[in-house]
Formats: C-alpha cells, structure tokens, sequence
C-alpha cells in the first residue's frame, strides 16, 4: 500500500521552504497587512474623505464646528459599534440595540422625573435593568439555539413596546422632558453630556490657533463627552480582544464553536457576557442623549441597531464571525457620520446618503470575503 | 502502578440508544492502545466519554486508580487527558499562537491587567514546532495556511506541551501522506518514551501495528477484547477490522 501513497507525498512535498525565503519575507508584510480587517475600511476612509473634499471642500465641512458635528454623530453610532463588533465576531446579532436605547432612556428619564432618583442612580439602574435583559437575549440564545438574529428581533419589539405604553401609563406622554432639572448639579450631565478642555479651547481661540467667533470664544466649546467615550471604549475592546484571554475566547467563539468547546472554552458564558455588553452600550448611548438635550423619548434609537451593524461591516468584521475590529468598526462609523453630515454640505438630497451606505456595505463586504478566502487558503 | 486512565463498565445512553456497553478500557503509562473498530463501533463515543464531552450513564470512571467524575471537556484537560480530534480543534481564522493557547491563554499581569503574553507565546510555539521538525514562517498566520500535516502536529504538540499525560488520537494519520504520517508516528513513539499514555484510533492497519502495545477491538459499542501485541496477529485484526463475520458469509456463499 505503500506506493501509492509515495507518489501522492511527493507531488505534496514541501513548497518553497528555503527556496526563496527573501522573498517571501518581503511579501510576508504586505501579506500581514493584507490579513488586518480594518485594511478595507481605512482604505474606506480616505477615500470618503477625498470625495468630499472635492465636492465641499470650502462649504465649511472641514472647520472645527464642521468636523466636531461629524465626529459627534459618528460617536453615536461608533458606542454601538464597539460592542457589536465583539458580539458578531462572536458569531452573533443583537437587533434589539436600538429599542434598548429608547427603554434605557424611560428608565433613566422615568428615575429622575417621576421617581426623583439622583441622576447617577438613575444610570446605574438602567445598565443593571438593560444588563439583565441583555444577559436574558444571550441566554435564550444559547440554550434554545434559536438564530440570535430571532431572539434580539423578538425583544426589539418587546423593549420598544413596553417603552412606548409604561411611558405613556406612568407620565401621560411618550416623552419626557426636564430630566436633569430634579438634579441639576449632578457631575453626570458633563460626563455624559459635557466637553471636555473647554478652557484649553477657549484659550487655543484667544490665540486664533482654532476658529473663534467676534467675542472671541471658540466655535466649539470643547471635545464633547460622546467622542472620548467612543474612543475611550474602542481602545478597550481592541485590547480586551487582542491582548486579553477573554479576547481570544471571542474570536474562537465565532470562529469555530466546536473547536472552542472541545479546547474548553465556556462558550455559552462568553456570548451571554457580550449581549450584556451590546446592551449596556445602548444605556451609555441613551445616557449621553439625555444629557445633551435634557430630554428623553420613546423612540430614541429606532434603527439604531442596523446603522451600528452598517459600520461594523463596513469595518472589516465578518457576518459569519471569527474575524474582525473594534477599530474597524470605529472606522466604519466614522464612514458613516461623514457620509451622513458630508452629504448636507455637497447641497445634494440629504437622502442620498443611504445610497453612499449602500455602496459601501456592499464593497465592503465582496472586499472582506475575498481577504478571508486569503486568509484561509492552504498554500 | 494503576493504569492512568480506566474506564469501568462504562455504558453510555442517548435517550434509548445505546452507545456503549458495559466496556471496560485503560491505558498506562508508556504505552500505545490502539482502538480499532468499523464505523459505528463506538469509537467516538469511547473517545468523547474519555474527553469529557459526554458523561458516562453507567459505570466508573477512574483516573490513578481513584473514580472521579468528569463533565466536561475542561475537567478532562485538568485532569492531563487531552484529545486531538479528527477535526483538530483548530479554529481555521485564528492564528498558530491563538489556536495554541486557545482555552489556556498564557497571561502576564494581575487581574483586570492580566493579559495575554503575545511575544512569549509566539516564542513557545516556534519553538514546539521546531522540535517536531516543523518550521513555521510566521506564528501569527492563520491556521487555515497550514497544511493537514501541519494542524496534526501543532495539535499534538499543544496537548503534550500542556502537560497531557493521556493523548488521545482520533485518525490522526488518516489524512495525511506517508512522509507526514511517520513523522506524526514519530511523535507518537516520542510521547510514549516520555511516559504518557497514548490512546491511538486508526483505520490504517499499518499506522496501528508500528506503535501499538495493546489493541481493543470495538464491536457495535461492546469491546470485543484486548490483546497485546504478539497474542493478536495482523490478519485477526484486520478481519475484525472489516466486519469480520460479514464477510466471511459472503465468501462462503460466493
């Protein structure tokens, strides 16, 4: 029997090894720049950037105020992103994001107004409210293998319908305004809420080093809260994925689920940990909403699930999990804010921004398969 | 000396079905047991018992001569019994490193700064694999650039580098060319030199005569004895091996 076998193990024998190993050490680096998924969306990135600085490049995008606006929005969508990235690279959907954020909104509005709550209690009440209805998403996923894409769409509906009637059973409204005004000294409202070195802008603005208007104040009071939280919490999750153990467990969860079980990863624990962190970001989200404007409504998040899932796509993250970033999705939702807010300055149908999306989702995802086909390929 | 593992009139139930019954098995130390069975013999399941992926119905489970209970893959693994599956239990995305840690993230730092130690972990690996006559370009490649060979001994160099004392092999040769199957045959000699004890399922009669030192012969979930080597020939084997009385009828009436 042994003949057969010979001749097939020589037309397999090894490949190239020391033949031309310059070579492909130069290669290697373009090769491990090829395997970032984040590649596809920084490429993504410029190139929104260039087509807008063509077409609105003297329309007042590229000021301060202009790009603040821009990375503000981005912040938003960039807070969800974050945790859902880790969760899809795990393999799975939390459609339910969007409703959390207008149900943590009545928790904290609902504290505050209606039940005088300091502001801080209101917060942590809604994340261990949210946690635990996260925890209940992650759960139901994992014991009853129905699609998570299932399990989150059921409490997408739940969470949007209880917001809606306890809210309007309890305050009459579906809205709720004055939500700062019971405890208005609280330190929550500029961590949230707030910006951040104000006196170094203003001080930057009585130099003219940044744009400022007749009395001399800067057009921006400072770095708003909502962009040092997003950068903020994309370094965690880049780290907790690429240096931790729990980072590994994620990848290999998405990845291959047996393989993580059969090595004795707790795979259950791992997802039911990350809706809980999907659904605590949709708190942060409702949180720094409430404190910009004050107010809360029913309604706040609608769809925020899917523009979250937008960006993380276009950032490099894989559908079908075991490969991704959280600094792809923190790309991704730059895309989406600048596309979102660029398009108003090209005086063109604000609309057509979906189009822009669409495109790029679409780009995105053809550009991800083909770097996994690479990425998997036997050489 | 107890044998390392022991398996006690073990049955294994699936709702009504039966899987295994009253079957007894063990490996010691330094030596090679090889299961042999046709499909549908209980391997899998005898291998999925011993890895902790199912828990027995019936019977002991005994490690150094002392019943313990094993109800996951994880207690198997602390335990020193480590499986490398058919499939490997490689994740094909992640890279060599990850794949090698994976479950047992080498980590530097205290708690919440505890992290895993990337260099030091690329480091061990090299390293591993170069004792195995492997030479990886770059440890932090995915997995699914590596050649079947190749997966075989990164995960057999896992479990023997985390301290298994209990290696259990499903076909670990059955996909790979004659060169690639001794070396990984190779390593199973190595293993048994260093003490531990190999549980070894082939298909490939001849894998299973150059490195076993017992065999057990499974039979729709029944072991159907163990022989040592010597007391069994090749012939007997591989009679059983290919449903055994089956054919022989068809001989009979041919």
């Amino acid at each position: 029997m042994g003949m057969p076998n010979e001749s097939i193990e020589t037309s397999i024998a090894p490949k190239g090894v020391g033949s031309d190993s310059a070579r492909s050490e130069r290669l290697s680096i373009l090769a491990k720049l090829l395997r970032r998924p984040e590649l596809g969306a920084l490429s993504g990135v410029i190139l929104v950037y260039i087509i807008f600085y063509c077409l609105a490049g003297s329309s007042g995008m590229f000021t301060l105020r202009g790009m603040t606006e821009i990375l503000q929005v981005s912040a938003e969508i960039g807070i969800l992103a974050t945790t859902a990235s880790l969760l899809m690279i795990a393999g799975e959907f939390d459609l339910s994001m969007g409703s959390m954020i207008g149900f943590a909104g009545v928790i904290i509005g609902l504290g505050s107004t209606v039940y005088h709550l300091p502001l801080y209690l209101a917060i942590v009440l809604a994340l261990v409210i949210c946690a635990a209805i996260g925890a209940l998403n992650g759960w139901l996923t994992v014991r009853t293998g129905v699609p998570s894409f299932i399990v989150t769409l059921a409490s997408m509906l739940i969470l949007r319908g209880e917001a809606i009637s306890d809210t309007r059973a309890i305050n009459g409204y579906t809205q709720i305004s004055n939500i700062t005004e019971g405890d208005p000294d609280s330190s929550a409202i500029s961590l949230f809420g707030g910006n951040a070195a104000q006196s170094l802008f203003s001080w930057m603005a009585h130099h003219h080093w940044i744009d400022a208007n007749q009395a001399g104040d800067p057009s921006v009071a400072g770095i708003p809260a909502s962009i040092l939280w997003w950068v903020a919490l994309t370094a965690v999750a880049t780290w907790v994925l690429m240096r931790t153990r729990f980072g590994n467990w994620i990848f290999a969860v998405g990845g291959d689920k047996t393989s993580a079980i059969n090595v004795g990863v707790p795979v259950d624990r791992v997802k039911i940990v990350l809706f809980m962190l999907t659904a605590m970001s949709a708190v942060l989200f409702a949180a720094i909403q409430i404190m910009q404007v004050g107010s809360a409504d029913t309604l706040r998040g609608t769809q925020k699930e899917f523009d979250a899932i937008i960006a993380v796509v276009i950032g490099g993250t894989l559908l079908t999990g075991g490969y991704g970033s959280p600094i792809g999705a923190f790309l991704g939702a730059l895309i989406y804010g600048t596309v979102q807010m660029g398009i108003v300055y090209t005086r063109s149908d604000a609309d057509r921004f979906k189009v822009f999306l669409g495109v790029m989702v679409l780009l995105a995802v053809l550009f991800n398969n083909y770097i996994r086909r690479r990425a998997t390929q036997a050489r | 000396m107890p044998p390392i593992v022991e398996l006690r009139n073990v049955s294994k139930f699936f709702g009504s079905v039966l899987a295994l019954r009253d079957l007894n098995f063990d490996v010691e130390t330094g030596e090679v047991h090889c299961l042999l069975g046709d499909n549908g013999a209980g391997k899998s399941t005898l291998i999925k018992v011993l890895a902790g992926v199912h828990v027995i119905s019936k019977g002991e489970y005994v490690i150094d001569g002392t019943p313990v209970c094993i109800s996951s893959p994880r207690s198997a693994l602390d335990r020193g019994i480590a499986t490398v599956y058919q499939d490997l239990a490689m994740v094909p995305l992640l890279s060599i490193t990850r794949n090698f840690f994976l479950g047992r993230e080498l980590t530097k730092g205290r708690g919440l700064f505890s992290r895993f130690d990337v260099a030091k972990a690329n480091e061990i690996v090299v390293g591993q694999l170069s004792g195995m006559g492997i030479d990886i370009r770059d440890p932090s490649q995915t997995v699914g650039t590596l050649s079947g060979g190749e997966r075989q001994c990164l995960a057999i160099a896992r479990a023997v580098y985390f301290g298994a004392r209990v290696l259990i092999l499903d076909e670990p040769t059955s996909a790979l060319g004659v060169h690639q199957a001794s070396i990984v045959l190779k390593y199973i000699v190595q293993a048994r030199k260093r003490g531990l004890g190999v549980i070894f399922i082939s298909h490939n009669i001849n894998h299973a005569f150059a490195v076993g030192d017992r065999f057990t012969l499974l039979n729709r979930g029944t072991s159907k004895g163990t022989y040592r080597r010597g007391d069994i020939s090749r012939d007997q084997v591989l009679h059983v091996m290919a449903g055994g009385e089956s054919l022989e009828t068809i001989d009979e009436d041919g």
